[in-house]
């Protein structure tokens, strides 16, 4: 059959033609701009009506605390969204991408204290500088500087801090034969941690079967390094932890622990393995951050309600754990409303509320003279007095040095003290796997 | 089927035609050389968007990532980008991980390969037979593929989890003990193996079901007429029929084996996933390329992991190739 062509049809060719032209590129166009994401920024409505968007990690507590409800009701044009990821180490990444990309940014995100250093060297031109908002001399001395850019801009607001304690389960001490009073425990430990070891190995001649004296021993070595001032870093910002005295003196601890089985060689925070014998109380102490005791709380249960305490860290070891910031991207829709809400998120009130609600402590200074703060008992630790406990503390806490790839630095060493716990990996071995990967890391 | 290509003889001037006619004919072979300019040009842009579309998101995204693995660039800095040369690729060779990470990505790819396309090949077998309600038992085949990895493999995290898991619970009864599966190099490796086997048995029998169903009946007819067991046809009828069909689907298995992803992350998740256990024990080279990218922040190695990933799976393709003319040549 011969095809024989009219106008007509070559011009139903070319519009054919013309669309797919135009229909491709337009929609790959509209494919890469269109923002799906929901937790970028977007400005205000007709009505002046504001969403801010407030993203984070873990547990900030201000849902628990019922502040966003409150902000809500203080500034009714103003209704704030959080967007929670569970896991730290995978909301940092995605932050990263989107610092990148400059967009799906929220208009306030959560920073935690071993990433803040790398953000406040390499990115802080994305971030609003806090320091004019917020009067920095009202948190704890060295809170500010760390998230203190080279420029000299404050790119994050403290939340809190972890001041150091010791969690104990007065049920398997009494068990084991142990005092379980709080000074009582406090006296057995004031020496510093090798007595802490000395009452595990006491602890063991007559321990539950099935049960053991702690955790994990990376809790232990971080509890130790976080007690220098000198940590993985020095103050030039040049990587040290192969030789710090405190890496040192924390892995020859954990190694000994691990040597002596006093420990169940857990994964802190692991699903699988760590909430469960939370659950079923196999664990006898957990070195305790404030935050931490939250976390023993929540995945213990209330079946265990009570049977925990708390007392002052071994050596009365005044160290800080961990503590986040929030941070105000430049690249919001509502920058100013952004800095407002981190100001008031981050006043001694409403720090004392988050407190009060889940147990982080407060890096507002002003907040430990609050009656919620300084009174403060928790009912699931045998109505234990943190606030006197943490508030003395965070008085003598050294100011730490930090440096970019802290967090990574940290996870890579606990992951080799477990090894040396739960497959008899000997010291040198863990130590050597240990630093090849932290190498690699910090590249 | 004449082609629509008009001859240029029919166009041609009418000889001696008036100068009238002459300037008509000018601009008929002026259409002419459009409409043939049409006829060629206009099939490559019926095809051009997939190109288009290959172009921006597989060819483009291909050489850029070949691009920064030969610089330094931090998933702090991407503007900041240091020409590195070969160093990359140098890091990677001389890293142990690299090479944990190769040989676990092999062996769970042969450990999970292997018995998946032999029990497909069963199962389609059995399927093949006449079978009340087939249809039935052909969807239900279907149905892991259908599944999404992550709820896969987080079901399988429950059933393999050290503390309380379904598996150690029956383990526990029959007597046998419990194990810490995600944890020894072995046992985890078989783990994950027993995700992969369970997803893609059934999508691989159901391509071998295809293609039996194409073997000619007679060839079966005149095989039992020689009094061939039905084994002795599976064997000597049904297996070389599918011989093409078995290849593709090694082909694809290898594919999917070194892109080995969600299964490892998820089973154990958190920290201990990202770096496929505590001593890399079920890490493999697409959880190796993660982290060093996304956890540890150096896309430069990260993009040098990619291509060598890509270099392997040539180098496994000319591997097969030589076994599968060997294996020719040898059967003749």
């Amino acid at each position: 059959m011969r095809i024989t062509r009219t106008v007509a049809g070559r011009s139903r060719r070319a519009a054919v033609l013309a669309t797919t032209g135009l229909t491709v590129p337009a929609l790959l166009l509209t494919g890469c701009s269109s923002d799906s994401d929901s937790s970028g920024s977007t400005g205000p409505d007709a009505n002046g009506n504001i969403t801010l968007t407030v993203a984070d990690f873990g547990q900030f507590g201000y849902k628990e605390a019922g502040l966003f409800a409150k902000y809500h009701e203080l500034h009714p044009n103003i209704t704030i969204k959080e967007d929670v990821t569970a896991d730290e180490k995978i909301y940092y990444p995605k932050l990263l991408q989107q610092l990148n990309s400059g967009s799906g940014l929220a208009d306030v995100q959560g920073i935690e204290v071993g990433r803040i250093k790398e953000i406040a060297d390499t990115k802080a031109d994305s971030f609003v500088d806090l320091g004019k908002v917020i009067d920095v001399d009202d948190w704890v001395s060295w809170k500010a500087k760390q998230a203190t850019a080279p420029s000299g801009a404050v790119i994050g607001a403290g939340t809190d801090i972890g001041p150091m304690s010791l969690c104990y389960n007065t049920e398997l001490f009494k068990k084991a034969g142990l005092p379980t009073d709080r000074a009582e425990v406090a006296k057995k430990v004031e020496g510093g941690w090798e007595d802490y070891i000395k009452l595990g190995e006491e602890y063991k001649k007559k321990a539950p079967a099935g049960t053991y004296f702690m955790d994990s021993a990376s809790a232990m070595f971080n509890a130790v390094v976080s007690s220098n001032a000198e940590q993985y870093y020095d103050e030039s910002g040049k990587p040290i932890y192969k030789e710090s005295p405190s890496v040192q003196q924390g892995w020859d601890l954990a190694a000994e622990v691990a040597s002596k089985k006093l420990s169940q060689g857990l994964a802190q925070f692991d699903t699988n393995t760590w909430v469960p014998a939370l659950r079923k109380g196999t664990i006898a102490t957990v070195a305790c951050p404030a935050w931490m005791a939250g976390q023993i709380s929540a995945n213990a249960g209330e079946g265990n309600k009570g049977k925990w305490d708390i007392t002052t860290a071994p050596g009365a070891t005044a160290a800080n754990w961990g503590g986040s910031f929030l941070t105000v991207p430049k690249s919001g829709k509502n920058v100013e409303e952004a800095g407002k809400l981190v100001k008031w998120l981050t006043a001694p009130e409403q720090q004392a509320a988050v407190f009060k609600a889940i147990g982080v402590f407060p890096s507002n200074k002003g907040a430990y003279e609050l009656p919620d703060v300084k009174n403060a008992k928790l009912p699931y630790f045998n109505d234990a007095p943190i606030g006197q406990i943490y508030a003395d503390e965070a008085k003598s806490i050294p100011e730490a040095v930090l440096g970019p790839k802290d967090g990574v630095i940290k996870d890579t060493i606990s992951t080799q003290i477990t090894n040396m716990e739960q497959r008899g990996t000997s010291p040198d071995k863990a130590w050597k796997a240990a630093t090849d990967a932290i190498d690699k890391a910090i590249g | 089927m004449a082609t629509s290509t008009p001859t240029p003889d029919a166009y041609a001037p009418p000889p001696g035609g008036s100068p009238h006619a002459s300037a008509r004919s000018g601009r008929q072979t002026w259409r002419s050389r459009l409409w043939r300019f049409d006829d060629k040009a206009s099939p490559y842009a019926y095809i051009a968007p997939f190109f288009l579309v290959f172009g921006a998101f597989g060819l483009y995204p291909l050489l850029y990532t070949g691009w920064i693995a030969l610089h330094r660039v931090e998933m702090t800095g991407l503007n900041q980008m240091e020409w590195a040369g070969w160093d990359n690729f140098d890091e990677i060779l001389h890293d142990a991980e690299f090479w944990t990470a190769v040989t676990n990505t092999f062996l769970i790819g042969v450990m999970s390969t292997v018995p998946q396309l032999l029990v497909a090949l069963g199962l389609a077998h059995l399927l093949n037979y006449r079978l009340r309600a087939s249809t039935f038992w052909r969807t239900v085949v279907l149905t892991p593929y259908a599944t999404s990895v992550a709820s896969a493999a987080l079901v399988f995290a429950l059933v393999f989890r050290a503390d309380g898991g379904l598996l150690n619970w029956v383990l526990h009864f029959a007597g046998l003990g419990d194990t810490n599966w995600a944890n020894g190099h072995w046992t985890s490796k078989i783990a994950i193996s027993v995700i992969v086997i369970w997803r893609w048995t059934g999508y691989n029998a159901l391509i071998y079901l295809a293609a039996m169903q194409a073997v000619p009946a007679d060839l079966y007819e005149a095989a039992s007429l020689d009094g061939a067991s039905r084994w002795q046809q599976f064997r000597k009828v049904t297996i070389p029929s599918l011989r093409p069909t078995i290849l593709f689907t090694i082909v694809i298995s290898t594919i999917g084996s070194m892109q080995l992803f969600g299964e490892p992350l998820l089973l154990e998740g958190g920290r201990l996933g990202a770096t496929g256990g505590n001593e890399n024990q079920y890490e493999t080279l697409s959880l190796y390329l993660y982290n060093y990218g996304w956890n540890l922040g150096h896309l430069g190695p990260a993009a040098a992991v990619a291509w060598a990933m890509l270099a392997l799976l040539l180098i496994i393709a000319a591997v097969n190739r030589l076994i599968g003319r060997f294996v020719r040549t040898s059967a003749v």
